[in-house]
């Protein structure tokens, strides 16, 4: 027994002596991924436990912080109601946005894609050109939104529309589904360039009348890698919703209308905060990693069972 | 000895021959045939009326913008607005020449940092992320599917959920108040290893075994055969970071004016309420231009590399 057991250690030391080389090149990057990565995970499920203030050493005090936020933490519900409609409404709507506006452009002549595809795009890689946004929902009569309904006279007075709790959500869905085509949009164009063309003549010959069929039945089972990787993105990014709220509708916002859960954590956690509940915040932190990747986890089940 | 670097060449030259098939092969799959099955002219029109719709959401307000940088002050608070200026003007522009002169601190210092914040951060990510990248898509050893794994799972949460211990962890490296607060983690950015190993993961085994026999060690097979073969996703990872350090303000994690970036100057100019509006507008338009450009260059490439990007 004792005998086996040294064997396959000495195999395995073998096998990593062998591979010497392999691990040296994965070094360097996986120490940074390590640090700034892994470590921060495990350090926040560990202090979501504690009480801590940073100056202080972190005391433990078990399940408390979970406790408090559900039961003694009205505005936590609030942010976790608010991602949850968000995410709910801007992960789907985004995924299918992008994936259509792929499959439409898809067809054209190769410029008009181009330019398509960096119109769709820009937007997601414009960084704080969403800051726009502001004078199109301004409050005032010079507000784009605000002009232009008063041009057509729908409205007589200017609307608060980024002070006003009920719009919120919707003016942040809005802006949330203009910035959302990114990656996954990127992925989505250059998976379907990469679908094989016979299998529609073939699917022609076997009897597909329209694009309807020709989607369901050759386009989807070949994108499905791509399909896959889209969701990882398009989830992560809608239940991650906060620089938009924060610099659109305030911080907080008017009556927590925007709260979501990051920007709870970061009302607690932030250095700029202060408050400085780090084990509090961390305990936000460790609820936001399990919806994540909880969420993440089941929709690649389901898109996994897609045609098979 | 002479016949000994005979055969090297005629294996470099074996190599390119190869390397070249595949690259051929690579552009032929995407040479695009007319194909054009089970189309109906309804059909046809629709798409187009939801093209057209949707991309004129998606461009109204960076043209918007852009069309806002040039208005003169008054034409701006018109009402109603109007999309295009009537009077082309560049005095918003020269307003924040003027603006970043009249500061304490030059603006070419923000700029020097934002440069070497981004340029810095871009080289070492896809150089590490490149070198890492290439045994876990082609090496077998113990460890590598955990690594993948762990990997696949990090592309699952957003960088909020890790901020407080990340802030710790600089503070315990000596990282706050210095710029390398932003790039060393910059060198860790899971979504470019994730694509990169994706992509290297194309190359064929056999372009990489016929080096091995000709006795080239795995670092000479990585600089000279892997390298050279995946620029396309390199750019990709440029396009993908640069845009992410580009726009970066320092944070928690800059103090020291001198050391701010660019996106952090701007934004106290933008601040300047109503009367910057025309200034903020040339702002956004010099913050968005940078990256965008980059794209409009790339876009090919970019795609290519997405191809490949599937998770099984």
């Amino acid at each position: 027994m004792n005998n086996v057991v040294t064997k396959k250690r000495l195999t395995l030391w073998d096998k990593i002596k062998k591979n010497k080389v392999s691990y040296t090149m994965v070094a360097p990057f996986f120490l940074v991924f390590f640090t700034f990565t892994l470590l921060p995970v495990i350090m926040s499920f560990t202090l979501s436990f504690t009480s801590f203030d940073m100056l202080q050493a972190p005391k433990f005090i078990g399940l408390n912080n979970y406790i408090n936020l559900f039961l003694n933490d009205e505005v936590f519900l609030i942010a976790l109601k608010n991602t949850f409609i968000l995410a709910v409404i801007t992960g789907p709507v985004s995924y299918i946005m992008a994936f259509v506006f792929a499959w439409l452009i898809n067809e054209l002549p190769r410029k008009i894609r181009w330019l398509l595809t960096l119109i769709f795009y820009a937007p997601s890689i414009s960084g704080s050109a969403y800051l726009l946004w502001l004078l199109i929902f301004s409050s005032d009569m010079h507000g784009v939104l605000n002009a232009s309904l008063m041009n057509l006279g729908l409205i007589n007075a200017p609307i608060l529309w980024l002070d006003t709790p009920k719009y919120a959500l919707p003016i942040l869905i809005i802006v949330q589904l203009w910035l959302s085509l990114g990656v996954s949009f990127l992925a989505f164009i250059a998976g379907l360039q990469t679908v094989d063309k016979t299998l529609y003549e073939a699917g022609a010959i076997d009897g597909i009348r329209n694009r309807w069929q020709e989607l369901w039945y050759i386009t989807l089972p070949q994108m499905k890698p791509q399909l896959m990787f889209g969701a990882v993105m398009q989830i992560t990014n809608s239940l991650g919703i906060a620089a938009v709220s924060i610099n659109l509708l305030g911080f907080p916002s008017v009556e927590y209308s925007g709260h979501t859960i990051v920007t709870h954590l970061m009302d607690f956690g932030s250095t700029n905060s202060t408050r400085l509940e780090m084990g509090y915040a961390s305990a936000v932190a460790t609820i936001l990693f399990f919806i994540m990747l909880g969420t993440n986890l089941i929709v690649q089940k389901i898109i996994r069972r897609v045609g098979s | 000895m002479s016949e000994a670097a005979k055969s090297h060449d005629a294996v470099l030259a074996d190599l390119k021959k190869e390397e070249l098939k595949w690259i051929k092969e690579k552009y032929r799959r995407r040479k695009r045939r007319k194909v054009r099955l089970s189309r109906s002219w309804k059909g046809d029109v629709f798409v187009i009326l939801v093209l057209i719709v949707f991309g004129s959401f998606s461009a109204y307000p960076l043209i918007f913008t852009i069309t806002n940088s040039l208005k003169p002050l008054d034409e701006i608070f018109k009402f109603p607005p109007r999309l295009f200026p009537q009077h082309i003007t560049f005095e918003h522009f020269i307003d924040l020449f003027n603006l970043i002169g009249n500061t304490q601190i030059p603006i070419s210092r923000y700029l020097v940092n934002t440069i070497l914040i981004t340029a810095l951060g871009t080289a070492g990510h896809v150089f590490l992320a490149s070198l890492c990248a290439y045994p876990l898509a082609k090496h077998k050893f113990p460890g590598k599917h955990l690594i993948n794994q762990m990997i696949v799972y990090s592309l699952m949460f957003s960088a909020a959920v890790t901020m407080i211990p990340t802030y710790m962890i600089s503070s315990w490296l000596g990282l706050i108040d210095s710029q390398l607060a932003i790039i060393i983690p910059a060198f860790g950015f899971s979504l470019g290893i994730f694509l990169m190993r994706q992509f290297i993961n194309t190359i064929p085994d056999e372009l990489l075994e016929a080096a091995k026999i000709d006795g080239a060690t795995e670092y000479q097979i990585f600089f000279r055969i892997v390298m050279p073969l995946v620029k396309p996703a390199w750019l990709t990872l440029i396009i993908l970071l640069f845009q992410q350090l580009w726009g970066t303000d320092g944070g928690n994690y800059i103090f020291t004016e001198n050391l701010k970036p660019l996106s952090y100057a701007l934004s106290q100019i933008v601040a300047g309420g109503v009367p910057r509006t025309g200034t903020a507008a040339a702002v956004t338009v010099i913050m968005l231009i940078v990256p965008i450009t980059i794209f409009i260059i790339n876009q090919s490439r970019v795609l290519d590399t997405m191809a490949h990007s599937g998770l099984k």
